[in-house]
């Protein structure tokens, strides 16, 4: 009887599993997405990077709009978004839109997701690495943690100091 | 106390331990007593089976608890403190960082508290152990409770940070599976009339849902979510200022014993309180005769 119960629930999850593994991606890049070419009627969610340089908001008729491009480094997508965008949007930061591709290849979203990245680091040693040139959060992502996990506030200001005098 | 240590613990069909060793020392009572209130010998063999022993986790929980609540009650406020008015808030997500501090320890006490769970159904399945049961039956609320902390402080995290209270991706619906296991669990545990009956289907649920555990962990890997991968990994030095890993290790520990702490003083009540429904329902028989 016990075998049974094992078997039964392994069975149920697995098979929710395998149902579940069509869906299981939450996003698709850019260039799967234009590999697939899914139809204009069909919503999908689109993740990638933000590109450098892309965004333009405009306020429009009914509230705030952006456009902007996601990037997977292969390929990129235009989107078009109106409404108001997460506190974490900016460019190079990662999102996920949701919405569907048009014919001429623009996406257009109705929602817009900011994903941030597992990098967690003081403003101070952020504002450091900016400065000193190690890092420009605009074109990817935070550099190696071995170099700046010990650093505190002071030591990241002469680091920044030594960093752009050499 | 003696022998009388472990009476109280009602004896499961078919228990492997079930043996009843040593005479009685107090006067034998003129009928034999009925089955479900024999006494339930352990045996003395394996360490494991030493510190399982009601009766000595009795007294070993009597001396640790103090211990652990106070270590938890200290570290988890210690950590807390720390991490919410002292570390420094994140570049980007500025002061919202800090429902970290509770977030992550409560995810990882809610994976810690699951297989300890299993553990226990483990040991309830292979040994049949009357103590493995009742730890079980303990833990399922507690472990409910910190998966849903973990649930509720994420998704008060993810609104402000990803702009959705929830998304449907494969790491936050795997902590949901696991939410469901333990009500589940909490569920049937307590739906048969015999509790030796429902001890075995929960440990064969909470076996089964095991495989939750390594979904967890390696959802963040294997597919695209919007939940970002792990900042601290075994392999890897963590993606994380040293400023603010310290105040969530700390917390964490302070969670973890807080937990333990819970979860002695749940399993001692326990003990104490089958002691007292055996020995009531021995009088109210004592009484009718």
């Amino acid at each position: 009887m016990i075998g049974c119960c094992g078997a039964g629930l392994s069975a149920a999850l697995g098979l929710s599993l395998w149902a579940l593994s069509g869906n299981i991606v939450y996003f698709m890049a850019p260039s799967q997405l234009l590999a697939t070419h899914p139809s204009p009627k069909q919503v999908v969610r689109l993740g990638g990077m933000v590109e450098a340089g892309s965004v333009r908001t405009a306020e429009g008729l009914s509230g705030p709009e952006a456009s902007f491009r996601v990037t997977d480094g292969q390929a990129d997508v235009a989107v078009h978004y109106d409404g108001i965008l997460p506190g974490l949007f900016r460019e190079g930061q990662s999102v996920v839109a949701l919405g569907s591709l048009g014919q001429d290849g623009r996406f257009t979203a109705s929602e817009v997701l900011a994903k941030h990245d597992q990098t967690y680091m003081p403003r101070e040693v952020a504002d450091a690495l900016r400065r000193s040139g190690k890092w420009d959060p605009r074109f990817g992502p935070a550099p190696d943690p071995a170099s700046w996990d010990r650093m505190t506030a002071a030591s990241a200001e002469t680091r920044a100091g030594t960093g752009s005098g050499g | 106390m003696g022998e009388g240590l472990v009476e109280g613990i009602p004896r499961r069909r078919g228990s492997r331990h079930a043996v009843t060793t040593d005479p009685p020392k107090r006067a034998p009572s003129p009928e034999p007593m009925p089955p479900e209130l024999t006494t339930t010998a352990v045996p003395a063999t394996g360490w494991l089976h030493r510190y399982a022993h009601p009766g000595r986790f009795l007294r070993l929980g009597a001396t640790v608890q103090p211990w652990l609540s106070a270590a938890g009650l200290i570290l988890t406020l210690a950590g807390l403190g720390w991490g919410l008015f002292i570390a420094p808030a994140d570049w980007q997500q500025g002061d919202a960082v800090r429902i970290m501090y509770v977030h992550v320890p409560a995810a990882w006490l809610a994976s810690a508290a699951y297989l300890a769970l299993a553990a226990c159904g483990f040991a309830s399945l292979v040994w049949r152990h009357p103590l493995a049961d009742l730890a079980a039956v303990e833990i399922g609320p507690v472990g409910a409770g910190v998966t849903a902390l973990c649930l509720a402080s994420g998704s008060l995290w993810g609104r402000p940070m990803w702009g959705a209270w929830w998304v449907w991706d494969a790491r936050l619906t795997s902590v949901l599976v696991l939410f469901f296991l333990f009500l589940g669990h909490v569920v049937l545990v307590r739906s048969f009339d015999d509790p030796a009956r429902g001890a075995r289907s929960a440990a064969i649920l909470a076996l089964v849902g095991v495989l939750d555990l390594p979904i967890i962990k390696f959802s963040v890997q294997w597919w695209n979510t919007l939940h970002q991968p792990d900042s601290i990994t075994l392999t890897a030095a963590p993606a994380m200022s040293l400023s603010m890993l310290w105040p969530l290790l700390v917390t964490a520990l302070g969670f973890s014993f807080g937990f333990a702490a819970i979860v002695v003083a749940r399993v001692r009540a326990a003990i104490l309180e089958q002691r007292v429904r055996v020995a009531m329902q021995r009088r109210a028989r004592m009484a009718e005769r």
